[in-house]
């Protein structure tokens, strides 16, 4: 069965669940009162003086609040509700996300009074692809009463979603390997950094060149490097983004800046790799470094410099 | 008041702390709203804020403008971009009638990724007609 299918077979459930109460006769847990007055107006930083004093009253935005079931659970909930939430868990769609409130208060609500509620379920929507992931609107109209008395109504929109995957993190471009840089890669393979030779007049270069560019001879041999080095000069990108270079959390997969270092090595020639182990906007012309072999994925690993406290 | 008049805008600085007090407040416990490893397994890059700490931004916003005579009447929200630790919303609102006493004011907060809530919030003034 395609996804395609499945959800369309879950949607028409879930159709089914429109006009079925989602909770009957609940009961605020607290009745109104003072200190989840205070509380609330503390984490809005709302000085309201209505909601202070003898005459005080809540908060109307508060309206929710009274119902909400918190740690130990919603009371007068129907089945209906969990059997609903729960077929769209099983489906994947794990997330929750509120979008929508609409709320209108019919009278104030005063410290003592006991609110009681029924919750239907209005609608489901269609399955919906969003930013956040796929999935369900659930929308909720809750009537709030006192002895009897409306108080208020509270329609509430949610988006029950399964999230959407993170994009992996792209690799590292591969180097271009051949004929001219083979032995550099070799060396690479065996974490040895290689510096070719000139032996016909003992210049040392890099990149590797099929000739030497002083005498022109084509012979020549490897000095491995110590692999003590500075940094000669270095730029940071910071557009466009390269997720694959990024110095960020990989597991992240953002794409952050990161300082590309033109590395002088202890024995004088120089080359352009990460500079590691400091952020990117800490990086410094003559920071000194020491070359590292790191481990990119399965197939690649790289010569790039970790910086060295000093 | 009248249909077109603008209320002065309101920065709310979002803290990891108003996003945590604003959540227990209203009793909402889900974990995206406090623990920020849980929100990224799900797909958020840090915790948000929770639609009723909006709501009661929203709501304080309009009753800081008109005062403590003001009566809450209805507030619709609809929430866009999350309001995550460190981001800044501005709440801006404008009247966009009037009936007697009564104002529908026009909300719109935005935050750094952009609207983070719009809405509308009717509101009765007694006293004031114009």
């Amino acid at each position: 069965m395609s996804d395609e299918q499945r959800y369309d077979e879950l949607g028409a459930r879930l159709k089914k669940f429109e006009g079925r109460p989602a909770a009957l006769s609940g009961v605020g847990k607290d009745p109104v009162n003072a200190p989840m007055i205070r509380h609330w107006c503390e984490a809005m930083g709302d000085t309201n003086p209505a909601y202070t004093g003898p005459d005080a009253i809540a908060p109307p935005t508060m309206l929710q609040a009274w119902t909400m079931g918190g740690l130990s659970g919603h009371q007068g909930r129907t089945g209906a509700y969990d059997e609903l939430l729960g077929l769209l868990e099983a489906s994947g769609c794990t997330a929750v996300v509120a979008t929508d409130c609409e709320q209108e208060y019919l009278r104030p609500l005063r410290p003592g009074d006991e609110v009681a509620f029924d919750t239907v379920i209005e609608a489901v929507s269609g399955r919906k692809t969003t930013k956040l992931g796929t999935g369900y609107f659930v929308t909720t109209r809750t009537d709030l009463r006192v002895g009897g008395e409306p108080v208020g109504t509270h329609r509430f929109r949610i988006l029950k979603y399964a999230p959407a995957p993170r994009a992996p993190r792209p690799p590292r471009p591969r180097p271009v390997v051949n004929r001219d840089n083979a032995g550099f890669w070799q060396g690479v393979a065996e974490h040895r950094l290689l510096i070719q030779r000139c032996t016909g007049c003992g210049l040392l270069r890099h990149p590797w060149l099929p000739g030497c560019n002083a005498c022109g001879s084509p012979d020549w041999d490897t000095l491995e490097a110590s692999g003590e080095g500075t940094v000669h000069s270095y730029v940071v990108q910071h557009h466009p983004s390269f997720p694959a270079f990024s110095a960020a959390d990989p597991a992240d997969g953002a794409a952050g800046p990161y300082a590309v270092g033109l590395i002088e090595l202890a024995e004088g020639v120089r080359m352009v790799s990460d500079v590691v182990g400091v952020p990117y906007d800490e990086v410094r012309i003559g920071l000194p470094v020491r070359l590292v072999f790191r481990r990119y994925d399965e197939e690649l690993t790289l010569p790039v410099f970790q910086a060295v406290e000093r | 008041m009248r249909a077109g008049d603008r209320l002065p805008p309101l920065e709310i600085p979002v803290t990891r702390t108003l996003v945590v007090a604003g959540a227990i407040a209203s009793r909402d416990y889900q974990d995206v709203h406090h623990d920020p490893e849980l929100a990224r397994q799900k797909g958020a890059p840090d915790v948000f804020m929770n639609i009723l700490t909006t709501n009661g931004l929203v709501g304080r916003y309009v009753t800081d403008h008109f005062g403590p005579t003001a009566v809450l009447r209805k507030v619709a929200i609809r929430l866009g971009a999350p309001n995550h630790p460190g981001d800044t919303m501005v709440l801006t609102g404008g009247v966009e009638r009037v009936d007697g006493d009564t104002a529908v004011v026009r909300v719109v907060g935005a935050n750094g990724l952009g609207d983070h809530v719009t809405g509308t919030v009717t509101v009765t003034v007694p006293g004031d007609t114009r």
